[in-house]
């Protein structure tokens, strides 16, 4: 691009054309020319991948319901999914259930761990601990999900065995809450680098106010840091809520593929996303109620995904407190 | 000070005091978990992978340095097999490759020139905004939804016979590049909000054209930051498998692609095949395939980082 032709006007030349200087040579303003079109049609693309995900999800949901003839109502709140019987029953609520049963028990574990690491790096550590775990935990974030999930049928469902079966409770090999614990460890680091941004954005000063009153570090934290940035971990806290509804690998692997409606964590569950994995990994034939109820699903995971994302950047927006 | 006022001060003090250490001593646990769950993850991967027969004791690394070794160079070589000693990952290894060398080609250039485009071209204002927040909410789409998106639009096509990809890298490259575009378009954006303003000046008051700004001085000052965000994208891309069991990445292939229409499987998606089978024995099979995941993923992630953090000390 850095062309540098030494220009030798001759001694009575025409003045150069006003649009000339877009450059010396033809490439350069051809270049000129082009790449805002290019990249514009790269911008194009992100809406368009909005706009692809409404459309597939939208048409083939609507195939679905004509298809199928499930009204959107027993879709919904139909509390069975037996897409093989005859006639089919296709009641998303189990799925549902299943999914925030695991959505909840991950966030008992992470969102307290997750906040208090946060609270740690930003008031507690001092900074050469804080330069060690704060890429560490970036890292921790870089594993795949299909890693949680092989450690949960290698690791937590053995140990939940060996503690819980002697007690007498029957623990199934895919159970609900194993998938709780990795989903939860998994979810973590979102929760405290998320949070630890905004900790340590509170300003200096309303810390060194609370001190100067004569506060010690644990009121200071939780009395002032917590609250002046209480949006934003709330929304960290909505967004993590919501990586765990749409997880999917992890809990394939642990919680199973039994869609039922129970509040024993020991047992097996079903959620959207592992329906979604059985059905195209299944024998269903293309265009088949069955298949297709896996767009009808996704539809519905996508809408609560989505709403819980709007709802977090709706908090942090209109709860932030802005200092000067 | 009235004796009374005192009074009220005075029995919580000790309290007060004693709270902040204990309070600190839990956050720092709490912020270890991270790391001690790294470690569990990685020995609990390890002792399953090299749990094979000939049990050197545990102190004996230089043995089980060379037991992971062979165990590691078998299931590169070796193809999918029903019998776990002679089961591998070589077609998905290739397959994987393929899908991290045409993501890099064709995703992250779109990418990188979508953060461009909104950063240098659009001007502020309701167009730019709605893209924005376009962009924000597609990085919140949950993996499987772009599955879904992949298998109706590029694997099936709506049905129309033509332009279908069917079950092709293709089909899962194009998947996996809009699966990422929203990290890489952010972390461009990011990168390119802290090249400094004076020098898009300069260069422009030198007379230089728009174009040429920011080829020849905004993109190179901002590349340690697109370069992280690229590396970020391709391992999340690379690590992925709920999207490609949705677009039919085989689940037994025993020839590795030859060409973006081929049929492919890849690394994730054989290791969760070996992981659900109920036969035991394929656990240090799937534990192999897991390790080198892991170690490829964590070094790209670790080398990421690093050109972070060194970029921040600079500026």
């Amino acid at each position: 691009m850095m062309t540098r032709n030494e220009p030798t006007p001759p001694p009575n030349a025409p003045a150069p054309e006003p649009d000339a200087w877009g450059g010396q040579s033809r490439i350069s303003a051809l270049a000129e020319a082009l790449a805002p079109v290019l990249l514009g049609v790269c911008g194009l693309i992100t809406v368009l991948t909005t706009v692809g995900i409404l459309l597939v999800l939208a048409v083939q949901s609507l195939e679905f319901f004509v298809k199928s003839g499930v009204g959107i109502g027993d879709f919904l709140f139909g509390t069975v999914l037996k897409p093989e019987a005859s006639p089919p029953r296709f009641g998303i609520l189990p799925l549902v259930w299943g999914t925030f049963l695991v959505a909840f028990g991950a966030s008992c574990i992470a969102l307290p761990i997750g906040l208090m690491s946060a609270i740690y790096l930003s008031e507690y550590a001092p900074r050469s601990v804080r330069g060690v775990l704060k890429p560490t935990l970036e890292l921790l974030a870089g594993v795949p999900t299909i890693v949680y999930g092989y450690l949960a049928l290698l690791l937590v469902t053995p140990v939940l065995k060996a503690i819980l079966e002697p007690l007498g409770l029957r623990v199934e090999q895919f159970n609900a809450l194993s998938a709780c614990v990795v989903v939860g460890v998994m979810i973590v680091p979102l929760v405290s680098s998320l949070s630890e941004d905004v900790l340590s954005a509170v300003p200096a000063g309303l810390r060194e106010a609370a001190y100067g009153l004569g506060a010690t570090k644990f009121e200071v934290s939780t009395r002032i840091v917590l609250p002046a940035g209480l949006s934003g971990v709330v929304a960290s806290f909505i967004l993590a809520i919501s990586r765990a509804v749409g997880e999917t690998m992890a809990v394939v692997l642990a919680a199973g593929m039994m869609p039922q409606i129970t509040l024993n964590p020991l047992t097996s569950v079903e959620t959207m996303t592992t329906y979604i994995v059985q059905v195209i990994g299944g024998e269903a034939s293309y265009g088949s109620p069955k298949y297709l109820s896996l767009f009808a699903v996704g539809l519905a995971l996508f809408g609560i995904t989505l709403t819980l994302n709007v709802l977090s950047s709706l908090v942090l927006r209109r709860y932030r407190e802005v200092y000067q | 000070m009235s004796d009374a006022a005192d009074a009220d001060f005075r029995p919580h003090r000790r309290l007060r005091r004693l709270l902040g250490p204990i309070f600190g001593a839990a956050c720092l646990l709490a912020t270890l978990t991270g790391v001690v769950v790294l470690t569990v993850l990685m020995g609990a991967i390890l002792s399953a992978a090299v749990s094979g027969p000939p049990h050197a004791p545990w102190y004996d690394l230089g043995a089980h340095a060379r037991e992971l070794g062979s165990l590691v160079s078998r299931l590169l070589a070796n193809r999918q097999s029903s019998d776990p000693s002679a089961a591998g990952y070589h077609v998905g290894v290739i397959g994987s490759l393929w899908l991290l060398a045409l993501v890099a080609t064709l995703g992250i250039p779109v990418g990188i020139g979508a953060g461009v485009f909104l950063e240098e071209y659009l001007p502020a204002g309701r167009v730019r905004r709605l893209i924005q927040t376009n962009i924000a909410n597609l990085a919140g789409v949950p993996s499987i939804v772009y599955g879904i998106l992949g298998l109706a639009l590029f694997v099936r096509a709506f049905g129309v016979k033509g332009l279908a990809l069917g079950p092709s890298l293709l089909a899962g490259v194009m998947t996996l590049s809009l699966l990422i575009l929203p990290t890489i378009v952010i972390t461009t954006q990011e990168a390119l909000r802290t090249v400094p303003p004076s020098l898009r000046q300069a260069a422009l008051a030198l007379g230089a054209t728009r174009w040429q700004v920011i080829s020849g001085h905004v993109l190179p000052a901002a590349l340690p930051g697109i370069m992280t965000g690229t590396i970020l994208g391709l391992s999340r891309a690379v690590g992925e498998t709920a999207p490609l069991l949705m677009v039919g990445a085989a689940g037994s292939l025993l020839r590795a692609p030859r060409g973006p229409l081929d049929r492919y499987t890849a690394l994730p998606v054989e290791i969760y095949n070996y992981a659900k089978e109920p036969n035991r024995e394929f656990q240090a099979v799937a534990a192999g395939g897991i390790l080198i995941l892991v170690v490829l993923l964590l070094s790209m992630n670790a080398v990421a980082i690093l050109i972070r953090n060194r970029f921040r000390r600079g500026r």
